[in-house]
């Protein structure tokens, strides 16, 4: 069947860079190109380069406020409810709800439960743990984790074509350019 | 060239307006005095321990900067040291508060200390000879560092020579040391003892965050200020502007964390002896500024510093200082005016002159020294590369 040979899935297009500020603007340039579908690998963070992808604030920050609202409020109330409603304990002639005793714990259950938010939401949001990825098929990408920078174009972009794209990325002048099969 | 030139000139501008405002402000306050001397000393007392904060709050942060390196203390490395440099006026300013002590401090009062068993028990430490000896150690501590912080910066920046910054480092940690025993008993001496039946062992550490809190406000401020032109624009990246928002939380938070602990012992405890400082602040108008600090000094800040993109704003970062210095001053108000006027707030003409007079003294001193040196440190090996990758 030859045209299931023809349209061979792929992930997306990789370039490989020498050097951080070769991929911050080739990956600027993708930007201004057109491609919205971009995503670049570094061993190292890079000043500037997230907003040059177009990433955008995700909803991890409100996860993590609400989380720490919950956390607060049922902070508060495990202690009001045990010292007001269930045992009430008079301690030193103090009414029965003490609210700055309560704060210390109010707090701990605020962070506790923000912190639990800011972890794993931080998983869940990125997709971590990814035992596979597309992209572990191109040979050279053990490299992203060493001295070498990646730009990806994926597949799915609107403007995405096999040989146009492929032309683009060499316009970069990258170190090269590979296919990722899905 | 013709950028540092107005910059200059409009250094010398605001230097020359402050000063004149202050003096009228300090004229006015003392023509005011002369009629109410009790409430003048008291006024004297509040204006002088919140400017003291300045000088001594940028050196020690200074020497926690010394201590631990990092690009975010370029930017404000000079505005810390100019503020250090102001040691001299205030301790100038001290010597007026001598006259008043016998107005101020109840344990000055033989007659009051002999009818009181626990003034009688603290006298051994609350005597004026014993008052003033510990005042000149404090001081003479605080001008050893202060010189030393700026004669060693100063030669880094003519000679280049590495070592200094292990000297620096070297003396920033005993240094931090003695800054925390001098301010903590300097804090008990001048304002625990206004009330000298209450004591809390925090009480040094939470005037010590104050100290330093209004003295890393001002320095974003000003570096904040000067990032408009060159040299300081290049040195002032979001990113370093970021890392300082997160210390301005973080000391927004520990000043919040030490104000409760205090109140939560206090509270806990329930003693005769420790309650009335709390009975007193937070009742009737007092429990109002209580209300207000709590959300202007703690609720506030901590909740704009949590974002991002206020921290990595230098202007709104700036502007945000520029108030946490403001509210600094009431915070202080909280904890020295309740011990004279035990019902509330009460306005006084006096309390608005002298922090004002002294401030428009203050900041020309302070502009001055800042421009006697370049705004930037020139060979600090810590800050080598800082300035490389700034677009």
């Amino acid at each position: 069947m030859p045209d299931v040979m023809a349209t061979k899935r792929i992930y997306g297009l990789v370039a490989e860079f020498e050097s951080p500020d070769q991929l911050l603007s080739a990956a600027r340039r993708t930007r201004e190109a057109g491609y919205r579908s971009v995503d670049a690998f570094s061993p190292m963070p890079i000043e500037g380069l997230a907003e040059a992808v177009g990433f955008h604030s995700t909803r991890l920050p409100l996860v993590v406020l609400l989380a720490g609202m919950f956390g607060a409020g049922g902070g508060f109330f495990l202690q009001w409810y045990a010292n007001v409603v269930s045992f009430p304990l008079n301690v030193g002639g103090k009414p029965f709800n003490s609210w700055p005793a309560f704060v210390p714990i109010t707090f701990e259950f605020t962070i506790l439960c923000a912190a639990l938010a800011a972890a794993f939401g931080m998983l869940a949001l990125n997709g971590l743990p990814t035992p596979y990825h597309p992209l572990f098929n191109v040979p050279r990408f053990v490299m992203a984790t060493r001295g070498r920078f990646f730009l990806c174009i994926k597949a799915r972009d609107k403007k995405f074509h096999v040989d146009a794209s492929r032309q683009f990325l060499e316009s970069l002048m990258p170190f090269g350019v590979y296919e990722a099969e899905l | 060239m013709m950028a540092t030139d107005t910059f200059g000139a409009r250094f010398d501008r605001t230097q020359r307006r402050a000063f004149i405002l202050g003096i009228a402000a300090l004229i006015l306050a003392v023509l005011d005095g002369l009629r109410a001397p009790e409430q003048f000393f008291r006024s004297y007392l509040l204006a002088f321990v919140f400017w003291l904060g300045f000088p001594l709050g940028c050196a020690a942060f200074l020497m926690v900067h010394h201590l631990t390196g990092g690009f975010w203390g370029l930017p404000i490395r000079r505005p810390l040291e100019a503020g250090t440099r102001t040691l001299p006026l205030l301790t100038a300013l001290a010597l007026p508060l001598l006259l008043g002590l016998s107005r101020l401090y109840s344990w000055t009062h033989s007659d009051l200390v002999a009818a009181d068993a626990a003034l009688k028990f603290k006298q051994p430490y609350l005597n004026l000879p014993f008052f003033l000896i510990r005042n000149v150690i404090y001081f003479a501590v605080w001008w050893t560092l202060v010189r030393r912080l700026n004669r060693w910066s100063d030669e880094q920046d003519r000679t280049g020579d590495p070592l200094l910054a292990a000297r620096l480092e070297n003396m920033s940690g005993p240094g931090l040391l003695l800054y925390g025993f001098t301010v903590t008993f300097f804090s008990i001496d001048w304002i625990m003892s206004l009330e000298p039946h209450w004591f809390s062992t925090i009480f040094g550490m939470i005037f010590m965050v104050l100290q330093v809190l209004g003295a890393l406000a001002l320095a974003i401020l000003v570096a904040g200020l000067l990032s408009q032109r060159e040299p300081v624009a290049s040195a002032v990246t979001p990113d370093r502007f970021n890392d300082l928002g997160n210390l301005v939380l973080t000391f927004v938070m520990l000043w919040a964390y030490l104000a409760f602990c205090q109140f939560l012992i206090i509270w806990a405890g329930d003693l005769i002896q420790e309650i009335p400082w709390y009975v007193t602040r937070a009742q009737g108008g007092w429990a109002i500024v209580a209300l207000v600090m709590i959300f202007l000094s703690f609720a506030t800040p901590f909740y704009l510093l949590l974002m991002r993109p206020i921290k990595r704003s230098v202007q709104t970062l700036a502007t945000l200082c520029g108030a946490l210095i403001v509210i600094n001053f009431l915070n202080v108000y909280w904890m020295v005016v309740p011990a004279f006027e035990k019902s509330g707030p009460r306005f006084y003409l006096l309390d608005l002159l002298l922090p004002m007079g002294m401030g428009g003294i203050w900041v020309a001193t302070f502009l001055r020294q800042l421009k006697s040196r370049p705004l930037l440190p020139l060979h600090d090996p810590r800050f080598e590369g800082a300035l490389e990758h700034a677009d």
